[in-house]
């Protein structure tokens, strides 16, 4: 889960980071009285995942307090790269002497920490790291000794910071590993990190993604932090449910067991598509093991509700979760569904008691319900049906 | 021969009184799984009754630790189906006790966990500095050596012993391509798991299918996020002669979107399923757009001519 810059500026602060004063606002009245608040020359920030706000117009250095609402009022609604700024930070104005780079993420190769660090901040990373790799710090982190006083100077040396900030910079960085080890981040990324006039170091923005496993399992204050208003409403219904449901831009409704034989699944069918008029998959959804009719009704209740839906193809291997299991879901969920569903479901079942599965749908002979014997074939009828 | 488990190998099971452990041990019984014993500190000294593949009834010792089933049982191989919130400390045990290869079941374990105990696995050698413990998984199905031993939640029933070996990121498709094959049979089928930290890689089951003389032929399958597909592909352009079909799921993957598993995210242009097929066709592997057609592929280099053992 990626955060916004200003919870990762929170976090920052919850765990002794410097940072400035910094209020987030929904509305110019609220970007007004936070600047009122804060006082002096304020930064308007539009908060949004993506980078680029900058040049897009959507940061602004206000004067006072009027101004700081003049610049809410032109972010707020503002369209960056695909996002609507629907929020906005008010930050305590800085004064930069120096902008300088840090970050901690996971490194999958590897399976370890990769520290990155320079002199050369408030920079695209990714283009000093092609241009000048040379500038910019790489130093591997032990996931089990982690970033403790020798690795920070490691890290604050091979960055060539000059003799007199690095005692500073590497205090703020083992700082930032805390951040990083205690909300169990994949990612800590400061840019910039700056010295100010008066020669503090302080972390001036900031990019925190929070890894979903731990959040589950040992931070229930992370669940805050989930951006409930920006999913999409399908979505948003399916994770209710329990769901690992994905909505997609197509008319062919997905359901599967296995992340990888969903994945498949779309795959096959946007090919299938290529013959009917370029149908495509409406969504990835994942029923997982153990497919009981409830879990099934509710995967078709979450996609038969999305209007872009004209047929539904069911993929099951039958590994752990026995076929006739899934089958009778399926029956089970259209008599719960009823006359609500209304759109042509193709089931392909294989696997663990196949025969008894395929027996019951046959028996059931729901007039919604079509049998397919491979993937393929499924997939292709599926496709049909969206294009017809 | 096969590769990291078969008929020898002596399996504990972590978490063996628990819903998950219980259903698999008794499946992995009727497999022909040499379960030995299973570990849970607060039912230490009681047994937990099965059957095994004959019916005959089975008596199963629960230890308090992982040394001490290890000591009394020679076990070499544990499976791990504890809850994510206790799978670190469980897998640690194992690393701890020196057992030769932990299979990590457990959906949801946080990659942090996952780190810290594959930094600690690594650290562990022997005297030629070789990693005493090796990790499969976590979130994972598991390995399979049909018709001799079955060290995870993959249906054992879908074929028999052959030639085909397999290496995947996923269940279910592991589960369809051995379908898709079942007349050929398997000499072992692994799952790795999707997640971003993963133990034993597509590249540590290259290696080994490799070198073991009952494996024919190796499909490798793939799923978008990372670059271990990259990877493999470089390894097998230098190391691989046997023939080796590709395929990876997630062709039609938006950016930004996690597909199930954790690992399974197109982060710009990386980690696209379009480019880890490159890769692959670029070190001379085939690479099928869907599992019917990577499984024809498999047949068209698939050098010998026998079928699968029945099961």
């Amino acid at each position: 889960m990626d955060l916004y810059e200003y919870q990762a500026r929170d976090l920052f602060e919850k765990h002794g980071v410097p940072v400035l004063a910094g209020i987030v606002a929904y509305t110019p009245e609220e970007a007004k009285a936070a600047a009122e608040k804060i006082g002096g020359v304020v930064v308007v920030k539009a908060q949004v995942k993506v980078g680029g706000r900058g040049k897009a117009g959507g940061v602004k250095v206000a004067k006072n307090a009027d101004e700081a609402f003049e610049y809410a009022s032109n972010i707020l609604g503002m369209d960056i790269k695909g996002h609507t700024v629907n929020k906005v930070m008010i930050a305590q104005g800085a004064d930069i002497a120096e902008e300088f780079y840090f970050s901690v993420l996971l490194d999958r190769a590897n399976r370890n920490y990769l520290a990155m660090c320079s002199v050369e901040g408030g920079v695209e990373i990714e283009q000093l790291a092609v241009e000048r790799p040379e500038a910019l710090a790489k130093v591997a982190v032990d996931p089990i000794v982690g970033i403790d006083q020798a690795k920070a100077d490691e890290i604050v040396a091979e960055a060539n910071f000059p003799e007199e900030l690095r005692t500073a910079v590497a205090e703020t960085i083992k700082t930032l590993w805390t951040v990083f080890t205690e909300e169990d981040a994949t990612l800590v990324e400061v840019n910039p990190l700056v010295k100010t006039g008066a020669g503090d170091i302080i972390a001036l923005d900031g990019k925190v993604s929070l890894d979903e496993n731990a959040s589950e399992v040992r931070h229930a204050d992370h669940e805050e932090l989930e951006d409930k208003g920006a999913a999409d409403p399908l979505e948003a219904k399916a994770k209710e449910a329990g769901l690992n449901y994905v909505k997609l831009d197509g008319e062919v409704g997905i359901i599967g067991n296995g992340a990888g034989l969903v994945m498949s699944t779309l795959d096959v069918v946007a090919y299938a598509g290529e013959n009917h008029g370029g149908v495509k998959p409406a969504n990835f959804l994942d029923i997982g093991g153990g497919a009981s009719a409830e879990v099934m009704a509710n995967g078709l209740d979450v996609i038969l509700n999305d209007p872009q839906v004209k047929s539904v193809f069911v993929n099951v291997f039958g590994g752990i979760t026995a076929c006739d299991a899934v089958a009778d879901g399926i029956v089970k969920a259209l008599a719960i569904l009823g006359e609500t569903a209304t759109k042509p479901l193709v089931v392909r079942l294989d696997g663990n008691n196949v025969d008894e599965g395929r027996r019951i749908l046959a028996d059931a002979n729901h007039p919604l319900v079509t049998l397919a014997t491979t993937m393929d074939e499924g997939a292709d009828k599926a496709a049909e049906l969206a294009n017809a | 021969m096969a590769i990291f488990i078969n008929k020898d190998s002596k399996v504990i099971v972590q978490g063996i009184t628990g819903g998950e452990g219980s259903k698999h041990t008794a499946r992995m019984l009727h497999a022909g799984t040499n379960i030995v014993g299973g570990v849970n500190a607060r039912k230490a000294g009681t047994t937990v009754a099965h059957t095994d593949q004959h019916g005959a009834d089975v008596e199963l010792p629960v230890f308090g630790a992982v040394s001490e089933a290890v000591e009394k049982t020679g076990a070499d191989v544990s499976i791990v189906f504890v809850p994510p919130k206790f799978t670190k400390d469980a897998v640690v045990e194992a690393i701890e006790a020196e057992i030769g290869l932990v299979v990590v079941i457990t959906e949801g374990v946080p990659v942090q966990d996952a780190a810290e105990f594959w930094a600690l696995a690594q650290s562990k050698v022997d005297a030629d500095g070789n990693q005493i413990t090796r990790i499969i998984g976590p979130n994972c199905p598991g390995i399979i050596t049909p018709g001799e031993s079955l060290v995870g939640i993959t249906p054992a029933n879908i074929t028999g012993k052959g030639g085909v070996g397999l290496v995947s990121k996923s269940g279910t498709l592991t589960y369809q391509m051995m379908y898709e094959l079942r007349d050929l049979g398997f000499s072992t089928a692994i799952g790795i798991g999707g997640d971003p930290v993963i133990g034993t890689t597509h590249i540590d089951a290259l290696a080994a299918f490799e070198a073991d003389p009952e494996t024919h032929a190796i499909v490798m399958i793939g799923e978008i996020g990372g670059d271990a597909e990259e990877r493999a592909a470089d390894y097998i352009k230098a190391n691989v002669t046997k023939p080796v079909v590709g395929y990876v799921a997630g062709f039609t993957a938006p950016e930004g979107k996690t597909m199930g598993h954790a690992g399974a995210i197109v982060s710009g242009s990386s980690g696209t399923a379009d480019a880890k097929k490159e890769a692959l066709e670029a070190a001379g592997v085939k690479v099928g757009k869907t599992p019917s057609e990577t499984a024809h592929l498999l047949r068209e280099v698939y050098p010998v001519q026998e079928p699968a053992s029945s099961l």
